[in-house]
């Protein structure tokens, strides 16, 4: 069907689209756990609650959420070339990505961990606890079927984003079905990309919700 | 005999979106070293605030609360998670971490107190065996039923040897029978170990079935306090006697051989 320059090309399409959602989700990760974590414990009904420090964080959270990644990925370019040293191409486009997703993920992290049952963290109090105890034995360890969750749908919003990336030359499959699909008209290649990014987030969506279930102990 | 628990005058109030609620008001008593000490009210009576407070998962807005001869509200936040670790609590809802098996819940207060976890294993194996559960060590909460979740958070609050143990409604969640055996086991603690219990209910059939001494809680007020016995021959307070006729009415046994 396709010529082999074209083949490489999409694999390596598709190398580069994986390394920069995986890459971006592992990063957004860095920052978005403990963003997470400080915005479950400091609100109202969290173990250490500030409301100034929440507030603050909330914020923040709030005001890049609301930024469309569009326009936040053009925004940050100089930020961009200052981490990469080029504003173009896949290790560039892991900054905006990062950037974008770190809140995200933070919000999703804060939403798990208040799930947890309040009497669980209250028995664990009870026994002498301290906060970092309660945080990681009690918090993450009870809340871990949804953080998993949490980590499929950011891999899957995150490979979206990166696919968005390829408006302005980020690399991966995203670049390719403009580049081919959009500038010169061919759309087969555009299909294909489109087929192998539906596959992509399909078996990590897929992976993500068996690992989650496998780990879950609540079903009897 | 000595006293473990003495509480002068406090007082909890919180603020919630329609005003204060005064949960706890200039409360005062003590519980002797060994004493299966009942505290019951009707729901809402501050009953769990109070029993809270004996521990500071509440901390009083008034007053002092001394366990042991010691201040809980003069400690710090380090000396009282070390105090805390001798005194233990049961929940209605129990309260167990659901995804650690039952052996790794017990293990769950070693590993606060920093026990080695070959040693705290076969701490949790004994345990499992003074409730009655060892078939049961690989098990997830999930897998038990109410009463069995009870006697694992009762050898989880055993791990520490704590000198104190409060049950915030232990046994609300359970049927009669299953009721009967947690109180039969909690007696036996009692007993064996010489534990303090600080029993919070609003049956006072489970008042009857293991309690030497008894609080009467009214809208955060402590207005009745003494013997079982005393309370159930002579109850002084309209309280009292609607939770003594209340009970009549739920199967509380032989309240006529006292009244
Ligand atoms: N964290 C809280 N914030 C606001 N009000 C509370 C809180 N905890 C308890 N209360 C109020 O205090 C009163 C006593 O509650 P509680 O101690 O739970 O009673 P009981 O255990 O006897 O049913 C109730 O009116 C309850 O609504
Ligand atoms: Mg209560």
């Amino acid at each position: 069907m396709f010529d082999e320059t074209t083949v490489n090309m999409l694999i390596e399409g598709t190398g580069a689209t994986l390394y920069m959602t995986l890459v971006s989700t592992l990063f957004g990760y860095i920052v978005g756990l403990p963003l997470g974590i400080i915005l479950a414990i400091t609100d109202k009904t969290g173990i250490k609650p500030n409301v100034v420090i929440y507030k603050i964080l909330d914020f923040i959270v709030n005001l890049t959420r609301s930024i469309p990644f569009l326009i936040l990925l053009i925004l940050v370019m100089p930020l961009t070339k200052l981490i990469v040293g080029q504003s173009y191409g896949s290790a560039a486009t892991i900054v905006p990505l990062t950037i974008a997703a770190a809140p995200f993920i933070g919000r999703m992290v804060e939403s798990s961990l208040k799930e947890v049952d309040k009497g669980v963290i209250e028995a664990a109090q009870s026994m002498g606890a301290g906060t970092f105890t309660v945080i990681w034995k009690v918090l993450l360890a009870e809340a871990r079927t949804s953080l998993l969750v949490g980590v499929t749908i950011a891999i899957g919003t995150i490979l979206g984003y990166s696919a968005m990336a390829g408006v302005v030359g980020g690399g991966g499959l995203g670049d390719i079905a403009i580049r081919y699909g959009y500038y010169r008209y061919e759309t087969g290649i555009m299909i294909v990309t489109i087929v192998i990014l539906v596959i992509l987030v399909q078996i990590l969506q897929g992976l993500g919700m068996m690992l989650s279930k496998k780990l879950d102990r609540r079903q009897a | 005999m000595e006293p473990i628990i003495r509480v002068e005058n406090i007082n909890k109030t919180f603020s919630a979106a329609n005003g204060q609620v005064e949960a706890v008001k200039d409360i005062s008593f003590t519980i002797e070293k060994g004493d299966i000490f009942g505290i019951i009210g009707l729901s809402g009576a501050g009953k769990s605030t109070l029993v809270r407070c004996l521990n500071l998962l509440e901390r009083p807005n008034e007053g002092r609360v001394y366990v042991d001869g010691k201040n809980l509200m003069e400690l710090s936040e380090k000396e009282l998670r070390k105090e805390r670790q001798d005194i233990g609590m049961i929940f209605q809802h129990f309260n167990l971490l659901m995804q650690r098996n039952v052996l790794d819940n017990i293990c769950f207060p070693l590993e606060i107190a920093g026990i080695g976890r070959k040693e705290a294993r076969k701490r949790a194996y004994e345990l499992l065996e003074t409730v009655g559960l060892s078939e049961k060590a690989k098990a997830y909460p999930a897998q038990l039923s109410g009463g069995q979740k009870q006697r694992v958070a009762i050898a989880r609050v055993l791990a520490n040897n704590p000198k104190i143990l409060l049950c915030d409604e232990a046994t609300s969640a359970l049927d009669p029978q299953t009721t009967k055996s947690i109180l039969t086991l909690l007696k036996d603690i009692n007993h064996k170990y010489g534990i303090t219990i600080v029993v919070i209910t609003h049956e006072m059939a489970v008042i009857q079935e293991i309690c030497s001494k008894v609080a009467v809680l009214d809208q955060g007020r402590l207005v009745e306090e003494g013997t079982v016995e005393e309370l159930f021959r002579a109850p002084k307070t309209e309280e009292a006697k609607k939770l003594i006729l209340n009970g009549k009415g739920l199967g509380v046994e032989e309240v006529d051989d006292y009244v």
